[in-house]
């Protein structure tokens, strides 16, 4: 009796710090990831990051986009814990890159694929490499079976299982990346140009992959990119420029910026392209035209 | 340039696939033993090796054609040995001479001796990497190497570097390739020109070659971190070897070969 009455104080204290731990000092409710006036820099002198803050939600689908050199990969890095920031803080569902012990924590919640596919993959068979993450954690064998399964069929390759990734196509290989990365359970999946060195299709299968994920399993989406056409359907974008913040909203708000967006070296979906042109000549069209069946839709409303 | 099908793995469902990687890598040094056991000018124990390998081959289940262009591979080196030899062995009977040239019996003996003994120790070798996967390599090494442990080499370390080493042989293979035709759009030119002209050709092949697989290394090392490695502490392995009657197998077999060829040699050695 007196035992079960122990275990029910420990029960209730144990709820209490994890609802405690959900809520920032201020008491507002904490975001999965946080930045807080986060700098980086490569070499001490130059900084990659310039006090820069954000944060992201649970399950949200958010994109970042900037030129080259913009910081893009130094952001992605920051989140994962790859590299400490050297001023402010990240936090990542409670757990803050600054300590130690909680670099793995970190790590486990949020995966990262990155460019170039040919350089992630460890191992010489689809399988082993996939392994490769749960391994490290100390997963055990029959769990890890079952992740592989889960994590090649959620990038539909189930039939590649047994193969050398030697022999795919650059997007296969990228869908193995992305499978090695799922295997570790991962709440938020963070693509750094994970589709910039694949051809159209490849990068509209790897990005169906996360919209999927992002669909049916809850996983927060964060996708890197210098293809502005692909923050279409997402939920905030932000803008770097230089390792700053320079904006951040929704699509249709940023597409509507486009001196910021071109003084950022980027270039405007096409549609959005003519929808300003034709306006610049008096045609009355809304703001936030974005892809080319809007474009349609608008012009066949016009007399 | 493209076609390195040497140690490349060949994977179905065999006895041979099925062996312990470790007691494989044992039997593989203990055939290149035996090998080396062959006493010259005594050729049957030769051919009960290269029966051991077809025998082998085929419980793998693996093409015979594979053994072939794994011995493709090289042919460059074993060529090169065999001339080297029919010319300048001196010792022995003259069996051709024309001006300076003198070929003797014993040049060709061992010419041929030589010859078949890399074959077979190559195709040996090869059987090896195509029944067992770099993984399973790198697990068994990581296996035999384990006593090494106590005098602090760091095992773990070492069989992960040889499976990620055995990994991108191929990419780095294609990349070689890709540069060359690249200097070679600029104007370069690798075929011309004495040994050491060519030697030099090739820097500017090594040079971006290098800061390539630097960059790859680099970004290697971030996506391993970012999958949470952290050393052999805490890790698990999905493939556990086990060990299973069918090694034991393995291990007869094999010593039955090492005592075929000594048994051959000595037999020899009274008669002749
Ligand atoms: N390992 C490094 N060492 C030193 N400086 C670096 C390193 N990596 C990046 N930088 C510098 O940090 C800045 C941001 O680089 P980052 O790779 O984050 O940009 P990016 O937006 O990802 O660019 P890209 O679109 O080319 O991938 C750049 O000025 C770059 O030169
Ligand atoms: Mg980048």
């Amino acid at each position: 009796m007196r035992y079960s009455c122990k275990n029910f104080v420990f029960l209730i204290y144990y709820l209490y710090s994890q609802i405690a731990n959900a809520f920032d000092e201020k008491g507002g409710l904490m975001a999965l990831i946080e930045l807080k006036n986060v700098s980086f820099s490569y070499d001490k002198k130059t900084d990659a990051i310039k006090n820069l803050s954000l944060s992201i939600e649970r399950g949200e689908k958010v994109a970042v986009i900037g030129h080259n050199g913009s910081g893009k990969s130094t952001l992605a890095k920051l989140f994962n814990a790859l590299i400490k920031p050297d001023g402010g803080s990240v936090i990542v569902d409670g757990f803050s890159s600054d300590k130690k012990e909680d670099l793995f924590e970190i790590r486990k919640r949020v995966g990262v694929v990155f460019q170039n596919p040919e350089n992630q993959l460890v191992a010489s068979i689809v399988e082993d490499d996939v392994a490769f993450g749960p391994e490290n954690l100390g997963i055990e064998r029959e769990e890890i079976g079952k992740r592989i399964d889960f994590a090649l069929k959620s990038v539909d390759m189930e039939d590649f299982r047994f193969r050398s990734p030697e022999r795919l196509s650059g997007g296969q290989k990228q869908r193995i990346a992305i499978a090695g990365v799922l295997a570790l359970k991962p709440e938020v999946l963070v693509l750094d140009e994970a589709t910039s060195m694949l051809d159209p299709k490849g990068r509209k299968e790897i990005l169906g992959i996360a919209e999927k994920l992002n669909r049916e399993q809850g996983t927060t989406i964060i996708n890197i990119t210098h293809y502005i056409e692909e923050i279409v359907g997402y939920k905030k974008i932000f803008l770097l420029k230089d390792g700053e913040l320079v904006f951040c909203g929704t699509p249709e708000e940023t597409f509507k910026k486009v001196d910021l967006i071109e003084s950022c070296g980027l270039i405007l979906p096409r549609a959005t392209q003519i929808a300003n042109k034709l306006k610049r000549n008096g045609i009355p069209l809304p703001d936030g035209i974005l892809t080319e069946e809007r474009l349609l839709v608008e012009l066949c409303k016009l007399k | 340039m493209k076609d390195i099908t040497f140690g490349q793995y060949f994977p179905a469902k065999s006895f041979v696939h099925s062996l312990n990687a470790s007691v494989k890598i044992l039997l593989t040094i203990a055939f290149i033993v035996a090998v080396f056991l062959v006493n010259q000018y005594y050729f049957l124990g030769f051919a009960l090796c290269f029966l051991f390998i077809l025998i082998t081959t085929a419980f793998a289940k693996i093409p015979f054609t594979k053994l072939l262009s794994s011995v493709r591979a090289v042919v460059f080196i074993v060529v090169f040995s065999a001339v080297l030899q029919v010319f300048f062995n001196k010792t022995g009977k003259v069996v051709f001479s024309w001006r300076f040239i003198k070929i003797t019996d014993a040049g060709v003996y061992t010419a041929i001796y030589i010859t078949v003994r890399i074959l077979l120790i190559v195709i040996g070798a090869s059987l090896l990497t195509y029944t067992t996967s770099p993984v399973e390599i790198a697990d068994g090494l990581e296996f035999l190497l384990y006593p090494l442990k106590v005098i602090r080499f760091p095992v773990h370390e070492f069989a992960l570097i040889m499976s990620i080493a055995l990994r991108f042989i191929p990419t780095l293979m294609n990349e070689t390739g890709r540069i060359i035709k690249a200097q070679k759009a600029r104007g370069a030119d690798f075929e011309s020109g004495n040994i050491f002209k060519r030697a030099k050709a090739l820097i500017p092949v090594l040079i971006p070659l290098l800061i390539s697989a630097f960059r790859r290394a680099d970004e290697l090392a971030d996506a391993m971190d970012a999958r949470c490695y952290a050393g052999s502490k805490k890790r698990t392995k999905y493939k556990k070897a086990t060990f299973s009657f069918r090694d034991a197998i393995g291990f007869i077999t094999l010593g039955g070969l090492i005592a075929g060829v000594v048994l051959l040699n000595g037999f020899f050695g009274v008669i002749v």
